[in-house]
């Protein structure tokens, strides 16, 4: 067998921590050892990992500032919730309804990323980061003022509230949202959505298509002069990335039993903690997203275990964030680093 | 290359101790509650401690370490003394499953929570699946206690929309127009809404205008105070919490316009909010459970040790969390509960004797408490006005 390429063995590595991650874990739970505050952790954590890798595709290798990730996870969440509540009383097994709702959710998010993608593309820079942000709140804005409910007279969809004839059933209820969405998320699931998700970047990015997106991100003008069609090829990468947030939302959406459509779970607020996750873990490094997503959301929830100090977790959280950000990325400590592991290399080779 | 590939595998197995380890220190809990040799009965409680509706958590959490304290000094619940712990879900449904789980892990088996009702939602869930005993302080939305494991203090947002829309009309405002500012993103204020309409068109209440924000506008009210200024409303409803009512009576008194004001519940802690001018609450009426200038001595008491412990007065919440605490006594005492039953049965019994306890002498309700089977409190409201920067009851 031949030397592996760089790019493969990348890919590999990546997957390969993770499925570690699920076989470490798997042990740990059949043996006893995993308690159910952990438990509970393990699918958010794959969820906002899959999501901060989706939005690296475009801050890192596209090069454009999204910051309307939310908004694409919250029309996955709805599209999919509506109908995983709509199928619940009829016969079709929770695992088949589970694998429609994925692709629904999917689907429709994909149809929204190209739709919005049409008029934000033809921006650049802080202008696309200002519009995707406004996408992102009317999009939650919306969903949270939609009333739909079903009863004998068919179907009423409204923005404002109003009574159900005989028996009926209010599907997305306004603010209060949906009700009573089966918990399908499960950690195997979750996992397979974060290795496929991976393999599809790493596929895309290593690929020609990866390749023209990189060169769109590096010079424009140089890109547009060889040929390179820039309106596809960022359509297909704000795409990719939105349908992608579209799964996430989907294991959101059925990991609680209640979806609403507030600040606190699509707000831009979640955009930029995504944002955060794909900047620590270092813009265009697949891998360092995985790890960043998981370690940042694990952290907060870990301190709970500090005892009295648990009143002063969020701050720790933040001062931590702040350190870590400063260590990763501020000039005289990547310097620092540089001279004080160099050193240390230099003492290995002369011993 | 085999640096960066020990680093990387350090990193991997550094997540996952770590997360393991969350699970491994503490004492080993099992969630049969075998624990029986100890004769300590763990409580746990969840509820925002941090983000925007912290006040309501921290006084929830100061509430119940009181009346915890106070048990435990005078004996406990059948000899057994109480432990508790509370955890932090900052308003967050997904953290607040956390929490659970978190608690649940420490040993819990009893829950005093979520204190706010999107989170409490989420938790029933978790709770109905384990059979654990949910005793909501606070949680006001409907589907907070639609398993019958869960059980409310408060009144729901329906009932308070409805006793609201009851009180103006049995009272000397019942001619007044009315206009109504409410948050359409919160499953709270749009409940209450939502019943309170539909109640004050059965008893002919006039509403002139009915005007609404959503959490990310909840800064600038002056366009729905100009709308229900223009309609002509002298009573203002407002189904909202204390921040945005405090931002609205800034802004009306800036305007010039100066209608009756009208709150529920979540208008409880108006009083305490910081860089706010409390003179421009004088004449707020609120429908609130507890009153804390109220003359008697379990009041007095809790008010009492609530300062000493916080130093501000406590509101609705921390009086419903309070309450909670010796509503979990009074029902074990009488159910003979005992720290080594398992938690399912403990629920089976605290549920068999919700549905047939009567409660009195809480600060909560000026008679007594019982519960429908559904989880819901049949108790009798209470409209306080705010005099002289106090609650002092309207007629």
């Amino acid at each position: 067998m031949g030397k592996l390429k760089k790019t493969t063995k990348q890919e590999l590595i990546t997957c390969g921590i993770v499925v570690l991650f699920y076989i470490v874990i798997t042990i740990l739970d059949k043996t006893g050892n995993l308690k159910s505050h952990t438990k509970g952790l393990l699918v958010p954590i794959c969820y906002y990992a899959t999501a901060a890798v989706s939005l690296n595709l475009v801050v890192g290798f596209l090069g454009d500032l999204s910051l309307g990730h939310a908004g694409f996870m919250c029309v996955g969440a709805f599209s999919s919730a509506l109908f995983s509540v709509a199928m619940k009383e009829s016969t079709m097994p929770a695992g088949l309804r589970f694998f429609i709702a994925l692709l629904i959710g999917t689907a429709v998010a994909a149809l929204f990323g190209f739709l919005i993608g049409i008029p934000v593309l033809r921006l650049n820079g802080d202008y696309l980061a200002i519009v995707t942000l406004a996408f992102g709140e009317i999009i939650k804005n919306i969903l949270a003022a939609i009333y739909l409910g079903k009863d004998e007279a068919g179907v009423h969809i409204s923005l404002k509230s109003f009574p159900l004839q005989g028996e009926g059933k209010m599907l997305i209820n306004g603010a209060m949202g949906i009700q009573g969405v089966p918990t399908d998320s499960k950690f195997l699931i979750a996992m397979l959505v974060l290795l496929i998700t991976l393999l599809v970047i790493y596929h895309m990015v290593n690929s020609r298509t990866g390749r023209a997106i990189m060169s769109i991100r590096d010079n424009r003008i140089a890109a547009e002069s060889i040929g390179i069609d820039i309106t596809k090829y960022k359509m297909l990468a704000f795409t990719v990335s939105a349908a992608i947030a579209g799964t996430v939302g989907v294991l959101f959406a059925h990991n609680t039993s209640t979806l609403t459509a507030a600040s606190t779970y699509f707000g831009y607020n979640v955009s930029i903690m995504i944002l955060v996750y794909v900047v620590l873990g270092g813009i265009g490094s697949i891998r360092g997203s995985v790890i960043a997503a998981a370690l940042l959301y694990a952290l907060p929830e870990m301190l709970r275990g500090l005892g009295n100090l648990s009143n002063y977790r969020m701050l720790i959280y933040s001062v931590i964030l702040i350190a870590v950000m400063l260590w990763n990325w501020a000039p005289a400590a990547r310097a620092w680093r540089e001279r004080v592991f160099k050193s240390k290399n230099k003492q290995k080779q002369e011993s | 290359m085999k640096k960066r590939l020990a680093a990387l595998a350090m990193t991997a197995v550094m997540s996952v101790g770590a997360l393991a380890g969350c699970g491994t220190e503490g004492t080993p809990a099992t969630t049969g509650g075998e624990g029986g040799s100890s004769a300590t009965l763990k409580i746990g409680g969840i509820g925002p401690t941090t983000g925007p509706a912290a006040i309501y958590g921290s006084d929830v959490r100061d509430a119940i370490s009181i009346a915890v304290d106070e048990i435990n000094a005078a004996g406990g619940i059948n000899g057994m003394q109480i432990e508790y712990k509370f955890e932090d879900d900052e308003h967050n449904a997904e953290k607040s499953v956390n929490a659970y789980n978190s608690l649940k892990d420490w040993g819990m088996q009893m829950l005093i929570g979520s204190v706010t009702s999107g989170p409490c939602i989420a938790v029933s869930e978790k709770s109905k699946e384990d059979n654990m005993f949910q005793l909501t302080p606070s949680g006001t939305a409907v589907q907070c206690v639609q398993y019958d494991n869960a059980f409310r203090v408060c009144f729901s947002d329906p009932n308070q929309g409805a006793a609201s829309a009851q009180y103006i009309a049995d009272g000397a405002l019942k001619d007044k127009a009315i206009g109504i500012i409410y948050d359409s993103s919160t499953e709270y204020s749009t409940g209450i809404h939502d019943s309170f309409v539909s109640k004050a068109g059965e008893l002919g209440l006039t509403i002139v205008s009915d005007q609404s924000f959503t959490a990310d506008s909840a800064t600038d009210f002056t366009a729905q105070l100009q709308s229900v200024q223009g309609a002509g409303a002298d009573l203002l409803f407002l189904p909202i919490y204390y921040t945005e009512a405090s931002l609205i009576l800034q802004q009306s008194d800036t305007m010039g316009y100066k209608p009756i004001y009208f709150g529920v519940d979540g208008m409880d802690g108006i009083l305490e909010v910081e860089n706010f001018d409390t003179s421009l609450a004088e004449g707020v009426y609120l429908l609130t459970p507890f009153s804390a200038t109220a003359e008697d001595e379990l009041t007095k008491n809790f008010v009492t040790k609530f300062q000493e412990k916080t130093g501000h007065v406590p509101n609705q919440f921390g009086a419903d969390a309070y309450d909670a605490v010796y509503i979990i006594k009074k029902v074990a005492e009488e159910q003979g509960i005992t720290a080594d039953m398992s938690i399912s049965d403990m629920c089976d019994k605290m549920k068999a004797g919700m549905a047939t306890v009567t409660i009195d002498n809480v600060l909560t309700s000026p008679t007594t408490i019982t519960w429908t089977a559904d989880g819901e409190p049949n108790k009798d409201p209470r409209a306080v006005i705010i005099q002289n920067g106090v609650y002092v009851l309207a007629e």
